[in-house]
């Protein structure tokens, strides 16, 4: 894909006025916006995920809820989660679109040890790339989302790649593509947390859902999917982390413990080496002696098997 | 059957199967059981480290997956060495346990280990058993360390039953434990071959000379040879 700053034209021969377009700039960063209020639950997202991956359908385990499944799995990167709630003494669905949140500080990133196994473009979509995966799993434990999911038999890591294929070619996710209600929007990361702010508002304002948000966690630099809930407060009732984070493991360990501990090591190679050198061998004393005075290992004397 | 009875009947069978020659001046030193199994705890001890290797820094190490057929089928591997690793050393556990018990001597040595480091004490000191402080400190460290990898490894095989935290915790620790490992086995062969030659005989034909066990393990020599002289005055 070129670039489309490529053929931006900076200069024009004897043209008049300014040259179209220059300075100018197209924002990268994309986002995937869920106004879960307005989601029906009828699923369209997570047929036309499986559809547009051509994953195959595969046996559901039903857990007495509403859901497909109970988790998102390897070859289903799309699942409508029914959170059974209850509001003013009835029951209430919260439904919530759940897939990868593409973290702005990616925590599988963090976590993988793997040169090239995740990467994450220049407009925030976090894409695992199959080919690189050594199946450690160590995403699985950074992801603070649950999303990272592990095929047994290719011994790899698979997760929603926010349609990046689509994206590339200038159209929507399959999910949002889908969706007949509105609830979900694609666009630049600004445009939807703008209309984000704006729903939110009228929920406050006009449908009287005064603890109505965003959810664009700051703990991991904000996400590009973001959600509008009814209750801000209590993001946990939708299955989402308050304040999600990534271990520090993976953090500090993974960048500072870990080359210490590997250029310990090769010093320590290094210092036997010139020990042997400083100091030589210990070579056996020739003279043993005739009369053997002094102690007698104990633990060994009173062993029944010899030595 | 006790763990002692057990590993006294091992001792024996393997004694049966193979043989250690003891020429004139010699010691027996490691029997053909103990023989057996530092070299099997050895051999899965490498291939672990090897295939950790290359899931630590895959960066640094990603030219060792070839060798295990390719980086999934290496992180495959990885835990069954470790298991089978860890299988043999509780043998190996049950077999020096005994020897390995941490006595006076052994504190006193580790005073000394400046001295002994810089070869500047000649001859062992006088209470030296079969075991030195520092043997000794490197066992009871696998033992330590091989706790840590079994219940880390264990939580980071079935790591969608014990969660995400517990997860990233065990990395940690497994990483400390193969780095404390990874020191002492360094340590480990270069005290086996270049520091002090005539020791890796002793774990290949099982014996050593009289004069290096007089050098660096004067208080096992005296044991030893008192049993031997015992010996040929009952004989005769």
């Amino acid at each position: 894909m070129a670039n489309p700053r490529t053929f931006q034209i900076q200069e024009i021969s004897a043209h008049p006025g300014p040259v179209p377009g220059r300075g100018t700039r197209r924002e990268e960063q994309v986002c995937k916006y869920i106004d879960v209020t307005t989601c029906i639950g009828c699923k369209a997202c997570e047929v036309a995920c499986v559809e547009w991956n051509d994953h195959p359908f595969r046996e559901t385990t039903f857990n007495d809820t509403y859901q497909t499944m109970p988790t998102t799995e390897w070859n289903y990167y799309n699942l409508i989660k029914f959170a059974e709630d209850e509001h003013d003494g009835n029951l209430r669905w919260l439904l919530r679109k759940d897939q990868c949140m593409h973290c702005e500080d990616p925590g599988c990133l963090r976590a993988c040890p793997a040169d090239g196994a995740i990467i994450k473009y220049e407009n925030g979509i976090v894409d695992f790339q199959q080919e690189n995966c050594i199946g450690c799993g160590y995403c699985i434990s950074g992801c603070p989302f649950d999303i990272p999911k592990f095929k047994a038999d290719t011994r790899k890591v698979y997760k929603c790649t926010l349609c990046s294929d689509r994206v590339g070619q200038g159209l929507e996710p399959a999910c949002v593509k889908s969706c007949p209600t509105g609830c979900l929007k694609f666009g630049t990361k600004s445009d939807m947390v703008q209309i984000a702010g704006l729903r939110a508002k009228q929920l406050r304002e006009v449908s009287g859902f005064a603890d109505a948000g965003v959810y664009n966690p700051e703990s991991i630099g904000g996400t590009h999917v973001i959600y509008v809930l009814h209750d801000i407060k209590r993001p946990e009732r939708y299955g989402l982390p308050a304040n999600p984070i990534i271990p520090p493991s993976y953090t500090y360990w993974k960048w500072i413990a870990k080359p210490t501990g590997l250029i310990l090591g090769l010093l320590g190679i290094g210092a036997v080496f010139f020990h042997r050198v400083f100091y030589g061998p210990k070579l056996p004393d020739p003279q043993v002696p005739e009369v053997r005075t002094g102690p007698r290992d104990e633990v060994e004397a009173g062993r029944k098997e010899k030595p | 059957m006790s763990a002692t009875n057990f590993d006294e009947k091992a001792r024996r069978e393997f004694a049966r199967i193979g043989t250690t020659r003891v020429r004139r001046g010699e010691l027996l030193r490691h029997p053909v059981y103990t023989r057996f199994l530092h070299w099997s705890v050895a051999i899965f001890f490498i291939l672990s480290l090897l295939t950790g290797f290359a899931i630590y820094s895959p960066w640094l190490f990603h030219w060792i997956t070839p060798f295990f057929g390719g980086g999934p089928r290496t992180r495959f591997l990885h835990p069954w060495f470790g298991l089978v690793f860890e299988v043999f050393f509780f043998f190996q556990f049950l077999n020096w346990m005994a020897p390995m018990a941490w006595t006076e001597a052994d504190r006193r040595w580790m005073k000394r280990v400046r001295q002994y480091a810089t070869n500047e004490e000649g001859p062992e000191s006088e209470d030296v058993g079969f075991f030195n402080g520092g043997q000794k400190m490197y066992f009871w460290a696998i033992v330590v360390c091989g706790i840590l990898f079994l219940i880390t490894g264990i939580i980071m095989w079935f790591d969608n039953v014990f969660g995400r935290w517990l997860v990233a915790v065990s990395y940690v620790i497994h990483d400390i434990a193969a780095l404390v490992m990874l020191a002492g086995f360094i340590i480990h062969v270069y005290e086996g071959t270049a520091h002090q030659p005539g020791t890796f005989r002793s774990m290949i034909d099982g014996t050593v000379t009289e004069e290096w066990a007089d050098t660096h393990h004067p208080a096992w020599y005296r044991t030893a040879t008192d049993s031997r002289e015992e010996a040929q005055k009952a004989q005769k």
